[in-house]
């Protein structure tokens, strides 16, 4: 019963939050001069008025997933992953360099790609993750230290061992094999970004939640989160704990690499950290760090950055206003908990002055029925 | 060699001062008790706004368009920093969070005006700061040369910050006020601090510097707005911590980083630099960072209270 309201309660939340991004959006539109009716209408309509947009809102939502899942996972454990945009450029990178060195078929192929990406992201995260159960270092400087780490690395690997043939900023293209993407999907959606990394995100939602709700490790990774005092009184060792969730979150995020460096792209820049690392944080707050939550809050956020260019060439309005709207949803999640208090606030209220008005009517009907 | 450094060594100092300056900044967030990981979003708008105010009043005021700019810059970087403010102070929300929104608002935002604005969503600017050298103090032997000639008017305003900064964080009444409200926050308060009026006083100082150095860098090395600040408030970040939060230490924590990231700058022009790897040079200021984290782990100088949102009534 309590959880059922506690998923009410956060749904609301979110939707307060993503109300007050758009209002927000909004306000920008027509400040600059723009008419936010009309901006709305191209950036929903850009991310799904036919197949093809789609396929390519699923294939922007698929890292977003990844991303959102990484931070969820994290969260779970009492962890504030802010990693991921390095640890997707590690997993990125491992599947970039498996995808152009071997010449298999593309199942084993994909199969190696999905395995490195996993494992580069795994051990990018669980740096921080020792260095916070080791040395008590906090999680969010180490695992920014380490985006920048990631972003520096790349800058100067790509160029070296993965060089195009025109450009010296982005590494050669993955040949069709080592690519995520499939004929058969592409022409489904009549030609857009998806890839098979829909599905493998729908995997580990699926496995995620899994492991969350029914396992031990699960159960073992929420106490720490929840107390790290009482778990450790009861024998659950916190730093193996910290080490594996942060090394589980790292792994999510470096598959969302794998799909967006080889299922989405199909080759990598260098100097640029993936915005998704980002917009991971408010993909999970916004699906309050539950797996299914993630899920939808990735879709949306993956239709307002497929509509955003669409709304750019049917309107006056820079594309940027998607991110605008993303980025006050997560200054808004973040001050959810004023709203959540007023809320609280609010109901009760409401619940004293229903009992007033019952208590009143008993009154009257006692009353009528004496006279 | 010599040589070599005498010329590296004016733009080292020049990539040295954004960052010192925006470092200083988040100096005063952190030792008031709010984590400022919003450095980035925040030197972004000083950028943005660096470039703008310069760029259209330039042809007006062509000698004083710079130092307008950078007013404006570090006047908007404090009302932009009321957001990050008003969030960890009043409404108790994560400063985490808060900060990572505060740089994705930046982000966004700047670059959706400077799109309106220009069309490309670049903002350039035509005359930056020129160089001076300094008349009697340049003909000093070996300084001179290394400090006092091809320096920037910035450089010096930067440096009388900090020594500014220095004296009140550590010899007046207001900086020991503030640096009780990051330690701890309710025995400020049971002294007759105003804990939450202090938090955002520092936190609107951090805006200010963070501001100053997006357009002091806009002025001195780059010229133009390109919608990113490139991970600088971020390196700003990593020498605040491994500076250990102390004026002196940032000074020599930016100057190290701004050093290193010169080197990696040039070593393409420069035969004998060359030799060294761009990879090591350029991660070698978040590698230190790193370690110094885990050799100061046990004593560390962070401030105690940070990160922790003021309740009053908790005890």
């Amino acid at each position: 019963m309590k959880t059922k309201v506690r998923v009410k309660k956060d749904f609301l939340m979110s939707l307060f939050a993503v109300f007050l991004g758009l209002l927000a959006g909004a306000i920008l539109m027509v400040v600059t001069g723009n008419n936010p009716f009309d901006g709305f209408y191209y950036l929903f309509r850009g991310g799904m008025m036919n197949i093809e947009r789609i396929g390519n809102t699923l294939g922007m939502a698929t890292p977003l997933i990844f991303a959102g899942l990484s931070v969820a996972f994290a969260f779970k454990t009492g962890l504030f992953n802010i990693g991921g945009a390095g640890q997707m450029l590690i997993g990125g990178l491992c599947a970039t360099a498996i995808g152009l060195t071997f010449d298999w078929p593309k199942p084993i192929l994909l199969l190696a790609i999905v395995f490195g990406s996993l494992i580069g992201g795994a051990l990018w995260a669980a740096l921080p993750g020792y260095l916070k159960a080791r040395f008590n270092v906090h999680e969010v400087v180490s695992t920014i230290m380490m985006n920048w780490i990631a972003y520096w690395s790349i800058f100067y690997i790509v160029p070296a061992y993965f060089k195009g043939p025109f450009l010296e900023t982005e590494s050669q293209r993955i040949p069709e094999a080592a690519s995520m993407k499939v004929p058969w999907l592409t022409s489904l959606f009549s030609g857009s970004y998806i890839n098979l990394g829909i599905f493998l995100a729908i995997i580990f939602v699926v496995i995620s939640a899994l492991i969350l709700e029914k396992t031990t490790l699960g159960y073992e990774l929420k106490a720490v989160g929840y107390n790290r005092d009482a778990a450790e009184a009861a024998g659950i060792s916190v730093n193996r704990n910290i080490i594996l969730s942060m090394s589980i979150a790292g792994a999510l995020a470096g598959l969302g690499g794998a799909t967006f460096y080889v299922g989405y792209a199909s080759n990598m820049q260098i100097g640029v950290l993936p915005s998704q690392g980002f917009d991971g944080i408010a993909v999970a707050l916004l699906g309050a760090n539950s797996p299914w939550g993630v899920f939808a809050a990735a879709i949306f956020f993956g239709l307002l950055h497929t509509g955003k260019g669409f709304m750019n060439a049917m309107t006056a309005i820079p594309p940027e206003i998607a991110d605008t709207i993303i980025a006050t949803i997560i200054y808004f999640a973040a001050t959810s908990v004023l709203i959540e208090r007023n809320w609280d606030r609010i109901k009760r209220f409401r619940a004293g002055a229903l009992l007033r008005k019952a208590k009143k009517r008993t009154l009257e009907a006692g009353s009528g029925g004496d006279q | 060699m010599v040589d070599l450094i005498y010329q590296l060594f004016p733009y080292a100092i020049a990539f040295t001062i954004p960052l010192l300056i925006t470092s200083l900044g988040g100096l005063f967030s952190e030792r008031s008790g709010v984590i400022n990981i919003g450095l980035e979003g925040l030197m972004l708008m000083g950028m943005f706004v660096g470039a703008l105010v310069i760029s259209s009043t330039e042809a007006i005021f062509p000698g004083t368009a710079v130092w307008i700019g950078l007013l404006a810059a570090m006047f908007f970087g404090a009302v932009f920093a009321l957001l990050h403010a008003f969030a960890c102070v009043t409404l108790n929300a994560n400063q985490v969070i808060s900060g990572i929104a505060i740089n994705m608002i930046a982000s966004a935002i700047t670059v959706y005006l400077a799109r309106l604005i220009t069309g490309s969503g670049n903002v350039q600017i035509i005359r930056g700061l020129s160089r001076v050298t300094i008349p009697v103090l340049s003909e000093l032997p070996i300084l001179g040369r290394l400090f006092f000639t091809q320096t920037f008017a910035t450089t010096w305003f930067v440096l009388f910050i900090l020594a500014a900064a220095t004296f009140l964080l550590y010899k007046t009444r207001f900086g020991l006020r503030l640096r009780a409200c990051g330690e701890h926050p309710h025995a400020a308060d049971a002294a007759g601090v105003n804990v939450y009026l202090m938090r955002y006083f520092a936190v609107l100082i951090s805006g200010a510097c963070a501001g100053l150095g997006g357009a002091t860098f806009i002025v001195t090395l780059s010229g133009e707005f390109n919608g990113t600040a490139a991970g600088l408030g971020f390196l700003a970040l990593a020498a605040l911590i491994f500076g250990q939060w102390k004026p002196w230490g940032i000074l020599g924590a930016t100057f190290f980083f701004g050093f290193a990231s010169t080197i990696a700058n040039v070593s393409q022009a420069v035969p004998i630099l060359a030799q060294i790897p761009g990879i090591y040079l350029k991660t070698f200021p978040y590698v230190v960072t790193l370690i110094a984290l885990v050799l100061s782990s046990k004593s560390s100088q962070a401030p105690k209270a940070i990160g922790e949102p003021y309740d009053k009534g908790k005890r």
